[in-house]
């Protein structure tokens, strides 16, 4: 009888623990909800007595109505998609020439010294400034974006791949050696494996600099996407609309940020 | 006398930068017979590593040669197994998939040499976590399990450079019992590189001493021991322990004034 109250007591303190953990966490969800809240409110609320003025803020039930107009009139899923299409069709190519030049790098200690300055340079270039050449390049429409969005992306994410092969430790690249292997051997045994965290967080940030990269693009030679409906919208003066694909762009680019967790997670767990 | 498995005369490497030449190694020679487990010790920092690369050819010497007679009569240079002062198990793998990484790389994945890395396995109490993660095991079974990924290329000659130096005091002890008698049976022969003097008597049938940068072999002891008892510990009660001990000591010491 004794031992079973002892049982239940230190049940209880495992709960109690558990118990405090929710509620920590539920306490960090609902003041994140309630600040967004907060915020609508506020601005509705200002929108609706006229403290603010909604030709150039707008205000949330507008945005709504505005968000069901460009669905019915200005087929809205369809600029979504082409931005969200562009971003992916940016990432993936960052993904795949980071991956191959870091690898080059990595490979020849020659190629990496020579090419550093010049991967300093391109990356802190503003690559917003690039993209008038690109449109003079290659004109007005899809490769033009795509370009800009790798553009955006690329060089850093070079830099930091590289960096992360570089960090592995030198002595499990001598232990492919002493077990017989070759550099390639290394790479595809030790450098390549040991580098998946580094590789996940890269792309992590990525996603996000291929969308930015891509608005950049849509702004100046698109006439589809997310990017031209804000241009657009501040041409003609429709606030709302600027507005509705700003908050849309926020939540594309929550969304991204989440697949990318999840695959690390997913990562993780099978680790 | 047996043809020695491996020679090295008059050895010398330095290591260079743009500011001046260190020297690491000067004029070292010395052998090692089939079936022979040699001890190398010296004060830290002598060169001990550099030879051991020297030896694996993984480093070129600047002088000298390094000759080998293969049991089979072959001059070529031997399969050798080395293993470093870390595990290195990498976590990405399991515990079977590391021991079979040194296969994998050769392309030697046959049925008989998975079948002969199983047996080690079982042989070592690794089989039961062949599926592990490498952090799940000890540092007495992370080593084992590093030693059968050595083995599992069947190595004529083996190389270890402080492979205990990681493991604390008392997992040290068994450990290194452990694996000397695992070399020992499998008759391999094996290059030990220490800076602890009572695990270089305890294990080593001779031993050679370093002296300071640039080394060369300043003192060379056969060991023999009687041991009256088959313990890990057994080679250090023997009587002629301590002797061996004050010989190195003085040795050694000598070097360093």
């Amino acid at each position: 009888m004794k031992k079973n109250n002892s049982s239940t007591k230190e049940l209880t303190k495992q709960e109690a623990f558990v118990k405090a953990h929710r509620h920590y966490h539920h306490r960090i969800s609902f003041y994140r909800i309630f600040i967004f809240a907060l915020f609508l409110t506020i601005w509705e609320v200002c929108a609706n007595t006229g403290i603010i003025d909604t030709f150039f803020f707008s205000s949330p039930s507008r945005v709504v109505l505005c968000f069901i107009e460009l669905v019915t009139e200005k087929a809205l899923f369809m600029h979504i998609g082409i931005t969200l299409f562009e971003t992916f069709l940016s990432f993936f190519l960052v993904f795949i020439i980071g991956l191959g030049a870091a690898t080059m790098l990595w490979y020849s200690a020659g190629i990496s010294e020579i090419a550093e300055p010049y991967l300093v340079v391109l990356n802190s270039l503003p690559k917003s400034a690039l993209a008038p050449l690109f449109i003079v390049w290659l004109g007005t429409g899809t490769p033009t974006i795509i370009v800009a969005g790798i553009s955006v992306a690329l060089f850093g994410s070079i830099i930091s791949l590289y960096t992360g092969f570089k960090q592995v430790d030198p002595e499990k690249i001598t232990l492919i050696y002493t077990l017989g292997g070759t550099k390639k051997d290394a790479f595809r045994k030790v450098v390549l494996p040991g580098s998946i965290p580094t590789l996940l967080s890269t792309m992590k940030v990525n996603i996000g600099l291929a969308l930015v990269g891509v608005i950049i693009g849509e702004f100046l030679a698109a006439r589809r996407g997310l990017g031209y409906l804000i241009i657009y919208g501040s041409q003609v003066f429709q606030m709302h609309m600027v507005i509705t694909s700003i908050i849309l762009l926020c939540i594309i680019a929550m969304g991204l940020y989440q697949l990318i967790q999840w695959t690390e997670h997913y990562y993780k767990k099978k680790v | 006398m047996p043809k020695p498995l491996l020679e090295l005369k008059d050895i010398s490497y330095s290591y260079h930068s743009l500011l001046a030449e260190t020297p690491a190694l000067s004029h070292v020679s010395f052998h090692i017979n089939p079936g022979e487990f040699v001890a190398i010790v010296g004060p830290s920092g002598c060169g001990k590593s550099t030879l051991l690369s020297i030896v694996a050819g993984l480093l070129a010497p600047e002088e000298g040669t390094i000759s080998f007679q293969n049991p089979d009569g072959s001059l070529h240079y031997p399969k050798i197994g080395y293993m470093l002062q870390r595990d290195h198990l990498f976590e990405w793998r399991t515990v079977y998939q590391n021991a079979v990484l040194g296969l994998e790389i050769k392309k030697q994945l046959t049925p008989e040499n998975i079948e002969n890395v199983l047996k080690l396995m079982k042989d070592y109490d690794l089989y039961k976590f062949k599926d592990k993660k490498p952090s799940e095991l000890s540092g007495g079974m992370k080593q084992r399990a590093a030693l059968i990924r050595t083995l599992a290329l069947n190595p004529t000659l083996l190389l270890l450079d402080e492979p205990f130096s990681a493991l604390d005091y008392q997992t040290r002890l068994t450990v290194s019992a452990d694996i000397c008698q695992i070399i020992r049976k499998s008759g391999k022969t094996a290059l030990l590189i220490t800076h602890d003097l009572s695990e270089a008597i305890s294990l080593a049938d001779r031993v050679i001493i370093l002296s300071h940068r640039p080394a060369t072999v300043k003192f060379e002891v056969p060991i023999h021991l009687s041991l009256p008892e088959d313990s890990s510990l057994a080679p250090r009660n023997a009587p002629e322990f301590q002797y061996y001990f004050n010989l190195l000591w003085e040795a050694l010491s000598d070097e360093k004034k």
